[in-house]
């Protein structure tokens, strides 16, 4: 625990002491502990470095850390030794022993527990060099690996809080005059001028002024904003404090997702911290400025992301939007002047204070600034959070970094911008990431998930599983979101189904562009993207499921049959064994058959088969 | 008994009305749903109309009027995990359990409920069992799980 900081010389010597007492020659072991790495037993292999490092009493000598999430969550459960900066991953319990055996006493390599790069099988020893990250640029993210988001320590000990301390020292518009240079964009997705929305807020007449933390991730295939949170929340803490004070804002909130439980933990645990540091409450640093905030958990309705939704369900009534003739920097929540950013946005601020806006404005294209992280899933082989600057090509972080398409399969589409985005053909992988050009595909940069899809995804049902979330997350409140998502979501599983009809792709297009004029908010006139995206790239899929009652892909259940490949099949009779319902049988050693009628489609005997002998038509 | 743990919840927010869900979501966790009574007592409490919080309490997915079974299984339905088959391990699932995304078994053992994404994407598809993550599922495993879990199947 901190004793109060009263002033920013305080500040200072309590980073630099916690500095001196850290040896940076000293051997550290860092362990990922982040949400995607406990899934993969991380917690255990945790438990049993602490345990092995009492036993043989080297917890004194040796500096073990658990982290948030370092991004390559594929690789799970990852350990770092520094100073060296050896990454061993997908690590077990019982690999505990050998590495502190090995590689901590003796300087050895565990040549097992190297990455291996799946398309050449070269191996890497040190962090930076695997490819995965070598090609990054983890501003934002990178300090995640650094900092135990439930120590205070850690984060002042890589200067946390020296942006705050600056910013005190600074007049309000200096600050908003140094975001409005970095043209830092809401990372939210909507990609507004964040200075702008402070500059605007600040202007407002009424108090009290409330700034908010958008939390409530809720796009399918976007995880950045849990990680940060989770990994790093006095980072974003820091970013609040610092709009706050350049606002004029003496209270807050952090509206975060139900579903996110290590999240709430981790910022609770923060907030506190920094309350009891005089970070956060009254006088801050001794400056006269005081702010406080508090966190909301949200109720999982995604409508809630947007930002007239979300101040309803902070107040404590449904998550419904409104028609925004006034903007929230005027009437926000409980009707005064609200300042809404995203948790990528606010994370992002303490860097722009830190080094300058126009630093931040050197990074990116022309209208894009920055770093923004993505969230790189799907069928690909280097799956997790992926921070490049702005521009950087499709082609470079689906290939390059993500390491290409799982099993080597062909590349079909890219998915970005969750529901409310689109799907990005081959032709288009060369274009440069950032807000415009997205938008210029048909698509959107949105919170930045981007969801890779190779051959045996089919693009009518994807269209159909977003327009299928979003008919039921859609608040109600407004006819052509409730009645027309809902009737978009019929006409796509009726050609899922093989009931299409001649004339549906047609009528999907006239109700996607009525839905777009009519919608109430950006749920609604953003829902017919999916469709219109897949439409227009992959019209020919559309008519194989109506003219040909046929679903290229092999997913639409109604469309296709299973059967076995007898030349390829070695009787081994694991299908027959998986198969739920009977349907896969044969003789050992000899050719299996399925019988169609009995056969539901469930796809496990596909799953199980070694030999490639299923064949799906 | 529980009234009086409602008032508790709802005087720890000082009563303050703007705090209604964090209030349900806190007599959730205590009673595993909300019951009438519960619903009842929130709005005594907290002064607010039993129409708001029985709007606020089936507006909201995290809410269930209905007591959930002694494992709770949910999977996540994320695009990631779409693209990835998730689909096909909902219908194993329903098909095992016998019962429909959303629904308890009539021995109150299981309860099964897709959610729209867990975070946790690079894992896909996930199932989580109990608070537990259990990634990278497949259909086969998917069985093994319920297995595991006390399903006889």
């Amino acid at each position: 625990m901190t004793s109060k900081i009263k002033s920013f010389s305080e500040l200072k010597e309590l980073q630099e002491k916690i500095k001196a007492a850290r040896d940076s020659r000293q051997q550290r072991i860092t362990i990922c502990v982040g949400t995607g790495c406990l899934a993969h037993g991380a917690m255990s292999v945790a438990d049993a470095f602490r345990e092995e490092l009492d036993r043989r009493g080297l917890s004194v000598k040796i500096d073990f850390r658990k982290t948030g999430c370092h991004g390559f969550c594929e690789r799970g459960p990852m350990v770092i030794l520094a100073p060296e900066n050896i990454f061993y991953q997908h690590v077990g319990v019982s690999d505990v022993g050998e590495i502190i055996e090995k590689t901590l006493l003796k300087g050895e390599i565990i040549d097992n527990l190297l990455y291996a790069n799946p398309q050449t099988g070269e191996k890497y020893v040190k962090e930076d060099e695997v490819p995965f990250y070598k090609r990054q640029t983890r501003t934002v993210f990178g300090m995640n690996s650094k900092v135990d988001p439930k120590k205070m320590e850690d984060y002042l000990a890589v200067d946390g809080y020296s942006a705050l301390a600056k910013a005190l020292k600074m007049k309000p518009g200096e600050i908003i005059r140094e975001v409005v240079t970095a043209n830092l964009r809401g990372r939210g997705g909507g990609g507004f001028p964040a200075g702008r929305k402070w500059e605007e807020t600040s202007k407002a007449a009424g108090t009290p002024k409330y700034v908010i933390c958008n939390a409530d991730e809720g796009d399918p295939g976007a995880y950045m904003d849990r990680s940060l949170l989770e990994g790093n929340p006095h980072l974003v803490l820091e970013g609040m404090i610092i709009g706050a004070y350049a606002i004029g804002s003496n209270e807050g909130y952090i509206y975060v997702r139900n579903e996110y439980p290590l999240a709430v933990e981790n910022i609770n645990i923060a907030i506190k911290q920094a309350r009891e540091a005089g970070l956060l409450g009254e006088n801050i640093l001794g400056s006269g400025f005081s702010f406080d905030l508090k966190v909301n958990r949200g109720g999982g309705a995604f409508v809630c992301g947007e930002s007239s939704a979300l101040f309803a369900s902070l107040e404590g009534r449904a998550g419904e939007p409104r028609a925004k003739y006034v903007h929230a920097t005027e009437k926000g929540l409980y009707d005064k002047p609200t300042n809404l950013n995203n948790v990528e946005t606010w994370a992002n601020v303490p860097f722009i204070i830190n080094n300058g806006g126009d630093w931040y404005a050197g990074i990116g294209t022309d209208r894009s600034k920055g770093t923004k992280i993505f969230s790189l899933v799907g069928k690909i082989n280097n799956t997790g959070l992926v921070e490049v600057p702005m521009g950087t090509k499709l082609r470079e972080i689906v290939f390059d970094i993500g390491g290409g398409i799982l099993n080597n399969r062909k590349f079909k589409a890219i998915q970005t911008g969750g529901p409310s985005g689109g799907c990005i053909p081959e032709a288009y992988l060369d274009m440069p990431v950032d807000y415009d050009e997205l938008t210029k595909v048909g698509s959107m940069m949105g919170s930045g998930g981007m969801i890779v899809m190779d051959e045996g995804t089919c693009m009518v049902d994807l269209a159909r599983y977003f327009t299928n979330f979003l008919a039921n997350e859609s608040c109600g409140k407004c006819v052509p979101c409730r009645e027309g998502v809902q009737r978009m979501k019929e006409i796509l599983v009726d050609i899922t189904e093989g009931k299409g009809r001649e004339g549906d792709i047609e009528l999907l297009e006239s109700l996607a562009s009525s839905i777009k004029d009519g919608a109430l908010c950006a749920l609604g006139t953003s829902a017919p993207n999916p469709v219109l995206s897949t439409i227009r790239y992959f019209r020919d899929e559309y008519e194989a499921h109506i003219k040909e009652k046929r679903c290229p892909a092999g997913v639409c259940k109604a469309l296709i049959t299973y059967s076995v490949d007898s030349g390829k099949c070695t009787g081994c009779t694991l299908c027959a064994k998986v198969c739920p319902v009977g349907a896969a049988t044969g003789e050992k050693k000899q050719a299996h058959k399925i019988d169609s009628d009995k056969c539901t489609r469930c796809g496990a005997c596909k799953e199980s088969c070694q030999f490639d002998a299923i064949i799906v038509r | 008994m529980m009234e009086e743990k409602v008032k508790e919840i709802v005087q720890g927010y000082g009563g303050d009305r703007s705090y209604l869900v964090p209030i349900m979501q806190d007599v959730q966790k205590e009673f595993g749903y909300l019951a009438k009574d519960a619903l009842l007592a929130i709005s005594a409490n907290l002064g607010v109309p039993v129409s708001r919080v029985y709007e606020v309490a089936t507006f909201y997915k995290a809410f269930s009027l209905k007591p959930k079974g002694r494992h709770h299984i949910s999977l996540c339905m994320g695009t990631a995990c779409h693209v990835r088959g998730a689909e096909f391990i909902a219908s194993n699932i329903t098909t095992l359990l016998g019962i429909k995304d959303g629904e308890t078994t009539e021995d109150q053992e299981f309860s099964f409920e897709t959610v729209g994404c867990l975070g946790a994407c690079a894992l896909g598809p996930i199932v989580v069992v109990d608070g537990e993550y259990h990634g990278e599922m497949n259909i086969a495993k998917s069985t093994k799980l319920l297995k595991k879990i006390g399903k006889k199947v």
